[in-house]
């Protein structure tokens, strides 16, 4: 008997919140395949489809759309009944987006590994999902933005703002990027060639960062990090500068993913220099996200769920302040290409992304079987995979530095007769301790979603908190 | 680009530093630090707290650190910058840097001959070393090739050993072509000629079609591995009397590459390395084979 709100949906919610669990499990598992494929070869054996070029994109696809999408989509359509004090615009409307969305997922889970693609990264499904994502997108966008029109609160709070940008730019950027002329159903090419098409491709590649991984959980985390901390957020003012100052910086930063390329030296600038300047507006959510705890420190001795809120704000913090860094020519040219890169993109997508998420489902998830917020079933379950998270998280990002950092090193490494030192073979063969311990560090990781899974099987399984009345008014914070 | 094009680029970049400052510069007084704004989400409140102080100015900075970049940097649409740098000059400069410095390491060889060369040792090293860097993706780490790339450590030199030869294939590069004569020979004109083939190379096959393909093997394929099938330098043509095979030594093989015909390419690496460089490096291939070098 599931538990049922009288005045919200948290059906959909319910439904998202489930799916990010269980995704969450598929996306990394399939990490933990490739990471293991690239360090040992022969687990890419002769079958097409399980080969490490066809799972890499199943694997961003389903960690990025389908684990942090179905977070995202969860947690706002729960953030924005809440915050709006009205239930959401449309039930009909909701449950096609939660069908829709699990069906691009399916879909990228078939075509992929079949090798269908429009080789574009991060966006790799071809024309007719990316038509059918349209449509879900536009409809969540109605029940997104018919809520708030609809809310009987005077203002909209400020995760509300970060969620609707997230919706907004997301939208502009998949139409553009993915803008095909259709050959046959399985095969489309960009409308774009040449050097423009790698700056859309990158201008959409970095605003999927932006957008879909930093404002869109920007938007979870100031929602959840003062609820559970039980607190006021630390500054509205600060909230507000650096939310309309991410917005505007994000969309230049994309060329930074093209220097030293065939990409003209004004957008390289421009891109870097606008990449510097995002420092200030991410670490603005940081901020206001870690001094929301002020005067609540105690509370993450006991509390896991804040602590795997706080930890997340900060890997995102470093990982915004590694971002500009990265995007100095000087330093790019050492680290473009190697495992740096890909160590940077860990600590946000573990570190942040992953980190955020789980806390706030385990805040979520009780909620919607009828428990009090963050009463799981086993509170001693979430530390353990507190522990995991971070342990696995920190071997697999020093990992990836080493890596980088060694790769960089060695490619440039000459002789005394300016020939080059190293071949690329011996990189790669330098390159092996750091994959293993990349291995094991992703599969600690994982091995926390496990147990996160069975922790939120076992709630499900508990009899919800008999007096709804009271739940309510608990639920409201009275 | 265009004039105009150029303008909207500048004034969008330099607009947009322009709007984050006022935006900072207009959000930096709040009316009532440490209290709450009265507003109230599901439970959340707001403080009314200012911006902190370190975060304001490290913001600024940053906007006055991306004018200087764009001052000296090329980045505002066509102007190019004090600096006047481009990232085509900085390679430029990077070179003539590098070849100023090394070139004469490699130079001073010039006046000797690839056998002398192959037994100074400081230039049989600056051979392996180029080697490494430029040919093994194709030839292998150890120079013995692999399927369509030649083993270069063996006997065989398709567009010969002499120091020149070898000199020109790096170079200029070569482009060895085998016209397919599927459709000309037929299927079992193929086979017959691939047994007369074999037959050349010394294997046992059956005598009345290796008698057929020779008869075909005179007809066309003399031209270029001549008659003797021993090969001919001018056209990289093999010598098909040795069991060496740059494409496979199968029956199957070998009639494929009758069949289908084949494009070998090696690239020209002239313009890359220079005169001295390849000097030093035709030296250290020539010898690969010889016992007295050692095999990268």
């Amino acid at each position: 008997m599931m538990y049922e709100h009288p005045e919200f949906n948290y059906k959909v919610v319910r439904q998202f919140s489930i799916m990010t669990v269980v995704w969450g499990i598929v996306g990394m598992l399939v990490g933990v395949i490739i990471a293991a494929q690239l360090t040992w070869p022969e687990l890419n054996p002769g079958l097409p489809w399980f080969h490490f070029g066809r799972l890499r994109p199943l694997h961003t696809n389903a960690v990025i759309f389908a684990f942090g999408g179905s977070a995202l989509m969860g947690t706002s359509l729960y953030i924005v009944q809440r915050t709006c004090r009205v239930r959401l615009v449309s039930d009909k409307l909701a449950a096609f987006v939660f069908w829709g969305w699990q069906l691009v997922i399916v879909l990228a889970a078939i075509t992929l590994p079949l090798g269908f693609t429009s080789s574009k990264e991060y966006a790799e499904l071809e024309w007719p999902i990316d038509i059918l994502i349209t449509f879900v997108w536009v409809a969540y966008a109605i029940v997104y933005f018919g809520t708030i029109a609809k809310r009987k609160t005077r203002h909209i709070y400020v995760a509300n703002w970060f969620f609707a940008a997230f919706i907004i730019a997301v939208a502009i950027l998949h139409i553009f990027n993915s803008l095909a002329i259709p050959v046959t159903m399985t095969k489309s090419y960009s409308v774009y060639s040449g050097a423009i098409d790698a700056m859309v491709q990158w201008w959409y590649g970095h605003n999927a960062v932006g957008f879909f991984l930093t404002a869109g959980f920007l938007g979870m985390m100031y929602y959840f990090v003062p609820k559970q901390a039980e607190r006021p957020v630390y500054s509205y003012r600060l909230s507000v500068v650096h939310f309309w100052a991410l917005i505007a910086v994000y969309v230049w930063a994309g060329p930074h993913h093209l220097h030293y390329t065939s990409l003209p030296d004004w957008a390289q600038s421009v891109g870097m220099v606008m990449s510097l300047v995002l420092l200030a507006p991410s670490w603005g959510g940081m901020i206001n996200g870690i001094m929301t705890l002020s005067g609540a420190w105690d509370k993450l001795r006991t509390d896991p769920i804040l602590k795997f809120l706080v930890v997340s704000l900060s890997f995102y913090g470093m990982s915004t302040f590694e971002g500009p860094m990265m995007s100095i020519k000087s330093v790019n040219a050492l680290s473009h290409y190697t495992d740096w890169t890909i160590g940077h993109v860990h600590s946000g997508a573990l570190g942040w992304v992953a980190m955020i998420s789980i806390g706030a489902m385990y805040h979520l998830i009780p909620i919607m079987f009828g428990r009090k917020q963050g009463e799981m079933y086993s509170e001693r379950l979430i530390d353990v995979h507190f522990w995991l998270s971070t342990i696995g998280t920190v071997l697999y990002i020093a990992s990836m530095w080493v890596n980088g950092l060694m790769q960089g090193l060695m490619w440039r490494a000459v002789n005394s007769d300016g020939t080059l030192t190293y071949s690329f073979a011996e990189s790669v063969e330098a390159s092996y301790p750091g994959y293993v311990v990349r291995f094991i560090g992703g599969s600690i990781f994982f091995a926390g979603m496990l147990i996160m899974a069975y922790n939120v099987w076992k709630t499900a399984q508990l009899a919800p908190v008999n007096d709804i009345q009271l739940l309510d008014a608990v639920e409201a914070g009275a | 680009m265009s004039t105009g094009m150029s303008l909207f680029v500048t004034a969008g970049t330099l607009l947009s530093l322009l709007f984050f400052f006022l935006l900072l510069h207009f959000n930096r007084k709040v009316e009532n630090p440490g209290e709450t704004t009265g507003h109230d989400y599901d439970g959340i409140m707001e403080y009314d707290n200012p911006l902190p102080s370190w975060w304001y100015w490290g913001f600024v900075l940053t906007i006055v650190f991306g004018l200087g970049y764009l001052a000296y940097y090329p980045g505002l649409g066509n102007f190019e910058g004090l600096g006047q740098w481009s990232q085509v000059s900085q390679f430029e400069g990077d070179r003539q840097r590098a070849e100023e410095k090394y070139g004469p390491l490699f130079s001073q060889y010039r006046a000797m001959t690839l056998d002398e060369l192959g037994a100074t040792p400081a230039a049989v090293k600056m051979g392996r070393r180029l080697f490494i860097n430029n040919c093994s993706v194709c030839h292998g780490a150890t120079a013995t090739g692999s399927f369509g790339f030649p083993n270069l450590t063996d006997e065989e030199w398709l567009w010969g050993r002499e120091d020149e030869d070898i000199v020109a294939t790096i170079s200029a590069g070569r482009t060895g072509a085998m016209i397919a004569w599927g459709d000309i020979l037929g299927s079992e004109g193929v086979v017959d000629v691939a047994d007369y083939v074999q037959h050349l190379a010394g294997r046992e096959v059956p005598e009345a079609s290796a008698a057929r393909g020779e008869t075909t093997f005179i007809t066309y394929c003399t031209a270029c591995h001549g008659a003797d099938g021993k090969g001919q330098k001018v056209f990289g043509a093999p010598d098909l009397t040795n069991e060496i095979w740059l494409y496979g030594n199968s029956a199957g093989r070998i009639q494929h590459v009758i069949r289908n015909g084949r494009a070998g390419q090696m690239p020209a690496f002239a313009g890359k390395l220079g005169e001295d460089k390849i000097h030093i490096l035709a030296a250290y291939i020539k010898h690969l084979g010889s016992s007295s070098l050692p095999v990268p």
